[in-house]
């Protein structure tokens, strides 16, 4: 199965370059995990739900992303330090189309 | 002061399934929560999303679980100091521990088992830079007395229930209460929005959508906010700002235990007993850390189990036990109920 790559830009600023498999389901918040990108405890606190926001991340790539369903518009309509390239990173599904995706992390609550 | 044989931090699954394995073994619980109902997050968070691994329930809702182990654990009688932080740990002569909460209600245990999951539930406060100075004067994250805003100009800031419900409520205490969100729909229950649309028709609530509170303005306590909405920004005269963002957990008073911390959970010893660095003191659940730790429902169910069988040993040095069978020994609660497996009949057949 393909694998992609991501640039991730943890919140010191230093920006990652990780694979991602596409065949497991996973969600970029859950990519951020993997790679230990953000302390445990400070990401996907709600598990991926869109129930908090501290996976929301800032796309700055021009890549083509799903809509935000009303459960992530909700979410972001409370969090903090959103921007108009604000996502919730449980909210965005790793697929093959995303390859070169840049995302920055942003700040902790 | 409240005296137990397992002293419970945390009511989420983990902690409930604790009484009910510590109950087979003649042990008591008591648990502590800083929420003012059991169940942790499963109640808090998602009580209406559907959980697929249980074992042996193929789906099952967050909400009813925690329904079926409060059912389970209830010949246990455990008991429950809800809606108090647990603050501080002092360890006796004797080896046990006084646990006591931000309320003050002391508990005295030989065993604390750390439940606590990612911690204690705390509001989330806006990035505000000088938010914390009016803590208290005139900023608060939850209404406990709603009679402080009579007469008084009220602003709220939130999109979700909460925000509604006490828009609502004080739209016939407080002088003015103006209600600030940063996108014009709401998140909450459907009458609450309605009722909140009439408050507004008939002047009682100012609604200020797609809005932003930027700043806090006063000397020394609230007099005012400062307003974003699009492009322009302005000032609201107020005397109380009330952000009401919701809940986000926090390890807390906890991280300063002396326990062992990492990647913000508690290090426990996974090959033998969930034990931390300070002997008496488990974690078990989300909120312990070890070589290959899944944060799973059942993960917490299987340490829990293991923590009290240790838990026995601790209390009862001198005594010998061997785990028994539910199926075998049913189970014996402390309020004199028995459950048994029905006894084969044995007859001749003539």
């Amino acid at each position: 199965m393909q694998d992609i790559t991501l640039h991730i830009t943890d919140r010191e600023g230093v920006t990652h370059e990780v694979l991602a498999p596409t065949d497991m389901n996973m969600n970029l918040m859950e990519v951020v995990r993997s790679y230990e990108l953000a302390p445990e405890g400070t990401i996907g606190i709600c598990g991926g739900m869109a129930m908090c926001a501290s996976c929301q991340c800032y796309v700055t790539s021009d890549h083509e992303l799903p809509e935000k369903s009303d459960d992530e518009e909700a979410m972001l309509a409370e969090a903090f330090y959103v921007e108009d390239n604000s996502r919730l990173g449980c909210q965005i599904h790793i697929h093959p189309e995303l390859n070169g995706l840049q995302v920055q992390l942003a700040p902790e609550e | 002061m409240i005296k137990t044989d397992i002293l419970i931090i945390g009511a989420g699954p983990t902690g409930l399934f604790t009484v009910f394995e510590a109950g087979l073994l003649k042990l008591k619980c008591h648990l502590i929560d800083a929420l003012p109902q059991p169940g942790g997050q499963c109640a808090e968070i998602y009580p209406k999303k559907p959980i697929y691994d249980i074992p042996a329930f193929p789906e099952i809702l967050a909400g009813d679980l925690v329904d079926n182990l409060m059912k389970q654990i209830e010949p246990f009688q455990p008991g429950f100091t809800l809606g108090e932080r647990a603050e501080t740990i002092e360890k006796q002569e004797d080896g046990s521990f006084i646990v006591t909460t931000n309320k003050g209600t002391l508990h005295q245990a030989p065993v604390v088992a750390i439940a606590g999951g990612l911690g204690s539930f705390e509001p989330r406060k806006p990035p505000i830079a000088s938010i914390g100075k009016y803590e208290d004067k005139g900023v608060e994250y939850i209404i406990r007395d709603p009679e402080i805003y009579r007469d008084k100009k009220v602003v709220i800031a939130g999109g979700g229930d909460s925000a509604l419900d006490w828009s609502i409520f004080l739209a016939n205490v407080a002088s003015e209460v103006t209600l600030i969100h940063r996108r014009n729909e709401f998140r909450g229950a459907l009458d609450s929005v309605e009722k909140v649309q009439e408050l507004k028709d008939l002047g009682k609530i100012t609604l200020i959508t797609p809005a932003e509170v930027k700043d806090i303005i006063g000397e020394d306590k609230v007099e005012g906010i400062l307003v974003k909405k699009e492009d322009e920004s302005f000032t609201i005269e107020c005397d109380h700002f009330v952000p009401l963002f919701g809940l986000a957990p926090k390890l807390g008073p906890i991280a300063d235990w002396g326990l062992e911390i990492e990647k913000n959970a508690i290090k426990v010893d996974n090959s033998l007993d969930y034990q931390t660095n300070i002997p008496g003191i488990y974690a078990i659940g989300d909120v312990n850390t070890y070589p290959g730790k899944l944060k799973l429902i059942l993960c917490g169910f299987h340490e829990a189990t293991l923590m009290c069988q240790s838990a026995y040993q601790r209390i009862h040095p001198d005594r010998r036990y061997v785990m028994k069978y539910t199926t075998v020994g049913g189970v014996e609660g402390f309020d004199g109920s028995k459950k048994e497996a029905p006894k084969a009949v044995v007859k001749a057949i003539e």
